[in-house]
């Protein structure tokens, strides 16, 4: 990336006189970058000034009139509150550690085995791990639904942090990917000073991998802090078991034109993710771009 | 002495093979493929979860080709096919444009991206709020000149309550698309980017010549997918709309046989039927790609040579 800016950069230096067709191009360029962005914004705006609004102000002024106190969080307490989102989001987050820790050993591990060792059923595996993404997740739950209930769990967190614990097949190639940069003579040289396979895997490939594993994190953790469709079919106890995308269903129904409280709910539910994403945007980047090596 | 320290290395190999496959295959076999089973066996169902159930062979089968709402279904997802369509030539695009210079490029990029950061259920209140009678959208086109009473109802007018549908999810993954693209595009031997610009080729023939063979594969996979993904669209109408006003897609509908219904063997008949659907599509993208991956290689070769031949020259020249 920062090649090609220099490039460019040169590039210009090099052109010295502007031609007519540059220009025009320049004019292009960013006119269809501030329309498209501005496209991008401007439903979150939008939620970001009617969250602001008094009751009087919402009913009486147009949706897009900036609201007179920006910093009003009346709404924000209130959505709070009413959708029960401190119970979300400590749900939420408990699922997200659990799973997150459970998916990195579980995902690594396999990823180690498959790269490193030669056995009868390694590419069986893979195969069936990449089988596996094609089939459709949400019509699978017509009868995963039936297996959870017959093992009793639904309406339990951990019924829902083990389903949600299997690794995917794109983050076990991110990780197998990144194993293959890794050289197996790092392995021998601390098999023959007596380390054993599972130390060797612990104490110096783990650590080695930590980028694959940012970059799986926040994969999987935006995922699940994203997933709706099972969290609300198999927690259905909505008071005590919700999470932070069940708990905002609860705006439908009585609640379903009250877009002030509406908005404010939608804007904490995403604080999380925009905070993630301005620390991390480049890993974020990175690994969506990863997922495309293996389509 | 050698063989037996061989054999003891084998067994530990043996060993962490194991403690380190066994979980995730289990889980994998547990929430895959024994509901994978499970799902082909009740197709040939007439049953709910609870209760009797009673062996019909193929009329479940039969049902999804004769019932108008799903063959409805299937109609409906041209629509959002045609809306990944657009998305891929607009994600392709600004991707092109990140390639050369763009000021403040990484604020841009983020305004384009977060909304993939968002959840399903967040975005469908934001839309909600956006499209409602006289709100954002309303307010926005009177702005630049609209009349309002010539404005459709974006949600309930069944010409257009589709493409708006489509839009929020065009609007949700235009920018991952495009980050996508951007990563095959700058997989690319950047000095190419530089040579292009010496010898003062312009834009299109940039693109044409350096950006286009780079990303031919992703984009191809990307369109077959779009297929797959437009039978399985299933936020943005279940959240918005729920399936009102013939919006319901495919999923949307077999959630409702599933779990409102509960007409379970209809439900797998239909799940299955995506399946092979899925399949068909997967085979079609690995038989386009022995047609161009032997072109993608021709071209790389020819690249190559093109950039050996630019760097000599540029070496001549020095």
């Amino acid at each position: 990336m920062v090649a090609v800016k220099e490039n460019s950069i040169k590039s210009q230096n090099l052109r010295v006189t502007c031609k007519p067709g540059a220009i025009a191009w320049t004019a292009v360029k960013y006119f269809s970058l501030i329309f498209c962005c501005f496209i991008a914004v401007l439903p979150i705006v939008s939620c970001v000034i009617t969250a602001a609004k008094t009751e009087a102000e919402y009913q009486s002024t147009n949706v897009m009139t900036p609201p007179s106190n920006w910093f009003n969080i009346t709404n924000y307490t209130k959505a709070f509150t009413m959708a029960n989102m401190g119970v979300a989001f400590l749900n939420s987050f408990l699922i997200l550690c659990i799973v997150l820790l459970g998916s990195t050993l579980i995902g690594s591990q396999l990823a180690y085995v498959l790269n490193r060792f030669k056995f009868p059923g390694n590419g069986l595996i893979r195969n069936l791990f990449t089988f596996a993404a094609l089939l459709p997740g949400i019509a699978m739950q017509v009868s995963v639904y039936e297996i959870m209930t017959s093992l009793h769990l639904i309406n339990t967190l951990y019924g829902y942090i083990i389903m949600m614990c299997g690794t995917d097949v794109m983050s076990m190639y991110i990780y197998i990917q990144y194993f293959e940069n890794l050289p197996i003579s790092l392995d021998e040289s601390a098999y023959l000073d007596g380390a054993s396979y599972f130390k060797i895997y612990w104490k110096i490939l783990l650590p080695l991998l930590k980028p694959a594993i940012v970059t799986n994190l926040i994969l999987k953790g935006v995922g699940v802090y994203n997933e709706y469709y099972c969290a609300n079919l198999y927690l259905q106890d909505k008071r005590r078991l919700c999470t932070v995308a069940t708990s905002l269903y609860t705006f439908t129904g009585p609640l379903g034109n009250k877009y002030n409280l509406i908005c404010a709910g939608v804007i904490i539910s995403l604080l999380p993710a925009l905070i993630v994403f301005c620390i991390c945007q480049k890993q974020i980047y990175n690994g969506v771009s990863a997922g495309a090596v293996k389509g | 002495m050698t063989k037996k320290k061989l054999g003891s290395r084998q067994r530990q190999q043996l060993t962490v093979i194991f403690a380190f496959t066994v979980i995730p295959l289990f889980l994998l076999i547990l929430f895959t493929y024994y509901p994978f089973c499970k799902m082909v066996q009740f197709s040939f169902y007439n049953m709910k979860y609870i209760g009797p159930r009673k062996f019909i062979g193929l009329r479940n089968y039969i049902q999804v080709f004769k019932r108008d709402d799903i063959i409805r279904t299937m109609l409906l997802s041209l629509y959002y096919m045609a809306g990944s369509v657009v998305q891929i030539g607009l994600a392709l695009y600004i991707a092109t444009v990140f390639c050369f210079k763009v000021k403040a490029e990484n604020l841009w990029k983020g305004f384009l991206f977060f909304p993939y950061m968002i959840n399903g259920i967040a975005i469908g209140f934001i839309f909600k709020f956006f499209y409602t009678r006289g709100f954002v959208l309303d307010t926005v086109l009177q702005a630049l000149g609209f009349d309002l009473n010539n404005l459709p109802y974006w949600l309930k007018d069944q010409a257009i309550n589709n493409w708006s549908l489509v839009f929020s999810s065009v609007w949700r993954y235009l920018g991952s698309t495009m980050v996508l693209f951007l990563g095959a595009m700058m997989s690319v031997d950047t000095t190419l980017y530089e040579a292009a610009a010496m010898d003062g080729a312009n834009k299109w023939q940039t693109f044409k010549h350096i950006i286009l063979p780079s990303i031919k594969t992703i984009v191809t996979l990307n369109i077959i997918l779009s297929i797959t993904g437009s039978l399985s669209a299933f936020e943005p109408p279940y959240v918005i709309t729920s399936g009102a006003n013939g919006t319901g897609t495919f999923f949307v509908v077999m959630n409702d046989i599933a779990h409102t219904s509960q007409k379970v063997g209809l439900a797998s008949a239909m799940a299955v039927f995506l399946l092979v659907v899925i399949f068909i599509a997967k085979m079609l993208q690995d038989l386009l790609f022995k047609y161009i991956f032997r072109n993608v290689n021709a071209d790389d070769e020819s690249h190559e040579a093109k950039k050996r031949h630019k760097k000599t020259a540029l070496e001549r020249g020095v």
